[in-house]
Parts: structure tokens; C-alpha cells; sequence
């Protein structure tokens, strides 16, 4: 199997949400970097989430549906969920998907912490 | 006093030259926005779904619609994995090169891949076999697709609301071919067949490994098969997915036959 090449920090953007800055690959192997920034986050006591995207280098299919994962775990747990700082390609491939439609997509930090979108 | 204009002196050839070196190299002094390793392994943006004037026959029930993933489909959503180990040696590379170039001749018989060539965009009619000479018709739209691997991502009407990636990768020194299927049914009539269309699933994907790896003359495969529910709800809000139903639509299609018929020679 492909080794992670993904790595995540969790920061309080707010009271409420956790920005988890996302680096490197996002494959079907950053499911354990991934989850661990969720789990911590969660722990934070997170109402929101925001994933933050400036510094992806490099996503497959196998990728995307490890957001979709990451999507549902949120959702039971009713934590909005928000991303920002996609590359014009990497946002295309959230609306070809159609993630974009589950997932609210901000030009940046600020936006997507001041958003009603986010509760 | 002024002094006289003097008279353009005519530009040598090595200036010309020297102008252009310096435009060129003032342009990559601006940094280009670096293009992504990923950028030619994925499909161009698409809102609905064209399909190849040549294949429109089969694509009918394709055409003009919109795909979906499993955020849009309507049952649980399940992550369904196939995995074989491939013995003797086949490199990821040399198994994906193959199926890719021949996927539907790979499948059970009696079902038809609408598309020769698996590329990025690619949207592929699709011919299932449902008894009595009945065929339902649906297609995928090629998502992904790399060295390694390759994702389909099926369309509105579609029994499954679904990425199917097919890969492959070495684990303890082995290649192992792999059909991953993150899945939701795409509305309440496909979710109540779901007991039925699961095990009809199962025996065409584990019949599909064989013909590939039968390919590489391999034979005996053992193929490891895992279901995981990722999200037991059912997604209510998605049940009207049940318009755009490829089966009843193939049903219907097949009853209007005649009509169709009847206005082509009034035309």
C-alpha cells in the first residue's frame, strides 16, 4: 500500500470550529492522518470543522472518497463542515464530484469562519 | 538649434534574437501557477453528461444527465472491496495497462462496455444483461484515471449512486488487483432490491477479476472480499432520485419501440 504523505495540523479557528490545515497528498493512505485531526479536533470539542487546502499537492480518487468518509463521520456527529484554499483544479474536481455540494467552499479562512453556513 | 533626425538605424537580426531571449526570460521570471501532478488524471469539469453520437443508441439513458457520487444517492452507504493477490509477479502498471485497454471484454458475458478507450471524461454506455434477452441501460463517466488506477462515477438513474475505483498495488511484495466501491442505491425501488443486486454484484465482479487475471494466466485466484457500512441512514431527502430510474426508463424504452419505429418511416 502507498505510505501517507499527508500531513495535518488542528488549530482553534474559533470558540466553536477547528481549522485542520491539510499538506502534502490526499490518497486513500492519508485516511489515518486524516481521521486521527478529526478525532482531535472532536476532542477539542469542535462544533465546525474547516479543512484548509492551501497546501494540497496532490489528490486521487481514492482521496476524494476518503473526504466522503470524513463527510459522514462529521455529519452523525452534526459538525458542519467547511472547506477553503483550493486551487482553482482542486475545486473543480469538489464540483465534478459534486462534493461541493455537501461540503460549503470558501476563498479563505476568514470567510469560512464568519459564515452562517457554518451554524 | 535642433539637431537634425537622424535616420532609424535598420535593426540587426541578433537584436531581434537578443529582444525575444529577454522576453522569454522575463516571462519565466513571473512564476506560473505550477500545474498539479494529479491535473491530467482527472475528467474536465462536466455539468451533464454528452455522449458519442455513434454510441447514442446505447447512451440514451445516459445522455443529458447529471452524475452523482454517493452524497447524492438515496441508501445506506456501503464501501464494498474486492482484493485478489496476483501470482506470479504482474507489476500494478502491466495489470492496470491491460484492464484499462480491455475492460469490457473482461466482463461476464451477455453485458456490453460501451467505450474502447478508458481516459479521463470518457463516458461509456452500458448494456446489462437482465434476463430474457432484456438489457438495462446505464453508463459511467470515467472520473480518474492514472497508472495505478481508475474510478467510474455513475450517473443520475444509475442502480448505484457510486465511485468504483479499480487499482492496483504491492502488498508484501505482491500485486493485488482491487475493485473498491464506495456505494449508496440510488433511490427507495433500488434499495428494496439491494439483497438481490448485491449478490448479482458480488458474482460479476469476482467473475471480472478472474477473466483479468485469466488475462496474465492466472488462474485459482482467491478473491478476499470486505463490506463496510460507512453510514447506516438512509438519505430521505434523495428518494425522488427514483424519476430518472434506469430500469424503468429501459422498460419504457423498450414499450415505445414501435413508436419510435412508426416515426422514423413517417420521416
Amino acid at each position: 500500500m502507498d505510505k501517507s504523505m499527508t500531513s495535518t495540523v488542528v488549530r482553534v479557528g474559533d470558540g466553536l470550529t477547528s481549522v485542520i490545515d491539510i499538506r502534502g497528498d490526499v490518497t486513500a493512505a492519508s485516511e489515518p492522518a486524516l481521521m486521527a485531526a478529526y478525532e482531535e479536533a472532536s476532542r477539542q470539542g469542535a462544533r465546525r470543522l474547516v479543512l484548509n487546502f492551501s497546501d494540497l499537492e496532490y489528490m486521487n480518487s481514492g482521496g476524494i472518497g476518503m473526504l466522503v468518509t470524513l463527510l459522514v463521520r462529521a455529519n452523525r456527529q452534526h459538525q458542519p463542515l467547511a472547506a477553503y484554499g483550493l486551487s482553482d483544479h482542486y475545486r473543480e474536481i469538489f464540483e465534478l464530484t459534486r462534493l461541493d455540494e455537501a461540503i460549503s467552499i470558501f476563498d479563505d479562512e476568514a470567510t469560512a469562519l464568519s459564515s452562517s453556513v457554518l451554524g | 538649434m535642433t539637431t537634425p533626425a537622424q535616420p532609424p538605424r535598420p535593426i540587426e537580426i541578433e537584436e531581434i534574437e537578443l529582444a525575444v531571449k529577454e522576453a522569454a526570460s522575463a516571462d519565466a521570471a513571473v512564476p506560473a501557477q505550477a500545474q498539479p501532478r494529479d491535473a491530467a488524471y482527472w475528467a474536465p469539469k462536466v455539468d451533464r453528461l454528452t455522449v458519442d453520437p455513434d454510441r447514442a443508441a446505447m447512451g440514451f439513458n445516459i445522455a443529458g444527465r447529471r452524475v452523482t457520487g454517493p452524497q447524492q444517492g438515496f441508501g445506506r452507504l456501503y464501501q464494498r472491496t474486492y482484493s485478489a493477490a496476483l501470482k506470479p509477479m504482474v507489476t500494478p502498471q502491466q495489470l492496470i495497462s491491460e484492464w484499462k485497454a480491455n475492460f469490457g471484454s473482461f466482463w461476464p458475458k451477455g453485458n456490453r462496455f460501451g467505450a474502447t478507450l478508458i481516459a479521463p471524461g470518457e463516458v461509456a454506455p452500458i448494456a446489462m444483461k437482465a434476463g430474457a434477452g432484456f438489457k438495462l441501460s446505464t453508463g459511467v463517466l470515467v472520473l480518474y484515471a492514472d497508472d495505478e488506477s481508475f474510478t467510474f462515477m455513475t450517473p443520475e438513474g444509475h442502480m448505484f449512486a457510486a465511485w468504483i475505483t479499480f487499482s492496483g498495488h504491492i502488498e508484501n511484495e505482491t500485486t493485488v488487483m482491487r475493485i473498491q466501491i464506495l456505494l449508496r442505491t440510488s433511490d427507495p425501488l433500488f434499495e428494496m432490491a439491494w439483497p438481490v443486486m448485491r449478490f448479482m454484484e458480488d458474482r460479476f465482479w469476482r467473475q471480472t477479476m478472474r477473466n483479468v487475471a485469466a488475462r496474465f494466466g492466472i488462474t485459482g485466484i482467491d478473491i478476499q472480499e470486505k463490506l463496510v457500512v460507512v453510514d447506516k441512514k438512509r438519505q430521505w431527502k434523495n428518494w425522488r432520485n427514483v424519476w430518472h430510474n434506469m430500469a424503468i426508463r429501459s422498460v419504457l424504452h423498450l414499450l415505445t419501440a414501435p413508436v419510435r419505429l412508426v416515426r422514423r418511416v413517417a420521416h
